[in-house]
């Protein structure tokens, strides 16, 4: 039996803003039904690697293979060439993305906020698109705040319908960008709550964060970012129990 | 069940605290009453402002065909300058430097010119250009007409309005699409949204709360100072007016009828932008507009 292809594969991945270059080519693998976290200091790549996958960030060098598919490139005669928008919005399409800062739309109610990419990217019609909107806002708990704005809602709820619009476009993969660092915290549970159900459902997810106690319970493989490399990778167990490398284990000593 | 009485009613009454006193409202308030008052006996009493006149003239043919004119130059005008406005907003905002330099130029050259002059240099287009042809820039005339013949007071009067007023919206709209987070679009293209999905739907519904207001503006300034029309001899409210007093010497009576119906317009045209901005502020909790007149009576209370 051949061994399955991981869900998302990045080999050699480098970027620069300016001058500076924040990732000097960083590799990783992601299996299907996998839950990756990263963690590592700010400033460390974490993010911007996380925009990689998803194309919101073109990298300057390296492939981002998502579901057997190049994000963002053409592969033609060994040289790639930059896609043309129209298929790189359909790739994005099938991977959801929460931000740290929500990003809902503020003039669109709850209900529209999720409705309104299926409906006008994946030509979903009105009666589905509230259906599943229905389905995913009880599931993350919110099923009696659909007509109400986003502005109205503490920002755990807020989030959690970040999560659902997400996973309204059926993705195959989820990223998380420090989907609870701007959270008050007595509100991180219920955010972590349903990040935790959709991992037990087999969502395969990286997720950038700070919450250790999730990466440890959550995660199937942690990777530690230093200064745009990952110096350390492994199962959480290994990382954040008993870390091999010296930046990994100053940086936990301080967030522990 | 019986240990804690709650507060009698009694007792919370007495606990209330009594406002402040606040007599220099009070003295504010008599003066500017009696000011007012003031004013509107002069209106009533003072025969110069000649009410009867005023009466005669509000709804004369040549008075309402100004009006119409006058809402005609502002409506294409505003719709006209809305449009290149927009156009010129995305191009100001493009990656691109060469479009960038194209708005800001125009920008430059439309407010930095007066608009008494772009309207004289439209109207003699024809000093400048004699004859308009489309076709293939040094191949072939697919159409071409006389300058003259197209350039009519009309025609001049639109272009020169809606071509400066496009400058001053352009700048109305840039400001309002940089008001909205970058993480709008972000989310919107994380979802596979397009450019021009993202834009339509998110971006500008919230660019428009911002641009609403100052826009509005624009088209009251507009509704007044179409009024320099005048000097290529289109008929406007203002120079109807100015076409009768010159013959019958009503001057004041006259130009009271002109501001009672330039009033009128700006008053529908605020209502107007109560209503849209309200629209527009629904999901963002603070929205203060300046119709906000359901509670007139409390501005008469000193004490609200």
């Amino acid at each position: 039996m051949a061994i399955a292809e991981p869900l998302v594969k990045l080999t050699g991945i480098r970027k620069r803003f300016g001058r500076n270059e924040v990732l000097h080519g960083v590799d990783l693998e992601v299996d299907r039904g996998e839950v990756l976290c990263l963690i590592g200091a700010s400033g460390s790549g974490k993010s911007t690697l996380l925009r990689c996958i998803n194309h919101l960030e073109s990298p300057d060098a390296g492939r981002v293979i998502v579901g057997g598919e190049h994000i963002g490139y053409h592969e033609r005669h060994g040289r790639r060439h930059e896609m043309p928008e129209r298929l790189v919005r359909a790739q994005r399409a099938g991977i959801g993305m929460v931000f740290q800062h929500f990003n809902l739309f503020p003039h669109l109610t709850v209900l529209q906020n999720i409705t309104e990419a299926p409906q006008r990217v994946l030509g979903m019609n009105a009666s589905e698109a509230n259906a599943t909107a229905h389905d995913l806002l009880s599931r993350v708990g919110l099923a009696d705040k659909a007509s109400a704005f986003p502005k109205s809602l503490s920002g755990g709820q807020q989030q959690r319908v970040a999560i659902a619009r997400g996973l309204a476009m059926r993705p195959q993969l989820m990223l998380f960008d420090e989907p609870t660092s701007a959270l008050d915290p007595e509100l991180v549970g219920e955010v972590l709550d349903v990040m935790r159900g959709l991992a037990a459902d087999g969502m395969t997810m990286i997720v950038v964060t700070h919450e250790m106690g999730f990466a440890r319970e959550v995660a199937n493989q942690v990777a530690f970012m230093h200064q745009g490399r990952i110096v350390e990778q492994g199962p959480p167990s290994q990382v954040l129990g008993s870390p091999t490398h010296e930046r990994t284990r100053g940086f936990l000593s301080k967030v522990l | 069940m019986t240990t804690t009485s709650t507060t009698a009613p009694a007792g919370q009454d007495d606990d209330l605290v009594v406002p402040r006193r606040r007599p220099l409202r009070w003295i504010g308030i008599v003066v500017a009453a009696l000011v007012l008052i003031n004013i509107a006996y002069s209106f009533i009493t003072n025969p110069n402002y000649g009410w009867e006149t005023v009466g005669k003239y509000l709804f004369d043919p040549r008075i309402i065909s100004g009006l119409g004119t006058t809402l005609i130059l502002t409506v294409v005008g505003m719709a006209i300058a809305t449009a290149i406005g927009l156009l010129l907003a995305v191009m100001a905002l493009s990656d691109t430097r060469s479009l960038r330099a194209i708005a800001s130029a125009y920008v430059w050259f439309f407010r930095g010119t007066p608009v008494l002059v772009q309207l004289i240099l439209w109207f003699n287009l024809a000093i400048l250009i004699p004859a308009i042809s489309i076709g293939i820039p040094f191949g072939p005339t697919l159409w071409s007409a006389d300058t003259n013949s197209l350039i009519t007071p009309w025609t001049a009067a639109i272009l020169g309005l809606s071509l400066n007023e496009a400058a001053y919206l352009c700048e109305i709209i840039r400001s309002g699409i940089m008001s909205v987070d970058r993480g709008q679009t972000e989310a919107a293209h994380a979802l596979g949204m397009s450019r021009t999905l993202t834009f339509r739907r998110i971006v500008l519904p919230q660019a428009l709360r911002v641009i609403v207001p100052p826009a509005a503006n624009e088209a009251m300034g507009l509704l007044k100072y179409s009024s320099v029309v005048s000097v290529i001899a289109l008929p406007e409210l203002l120079y109807s007016g100015q076409l009768i007093y010159a013959r019958t010497y009503e001057t004041i009576p006259v130009l009271i009828v002109v501001c009672i119906w330039y009033l009128v317009v700006v008053s529908i045209l605020t209502w107007l932008q109560g209503r849209l901005e309200r629209r527009l502020g629904v999901g963002f909790r603070t929205t203060a507009t300046i119709t906000d007149t359901g509670r007139w009576r409390r501005w008469l209370s000193p004490n609200h």
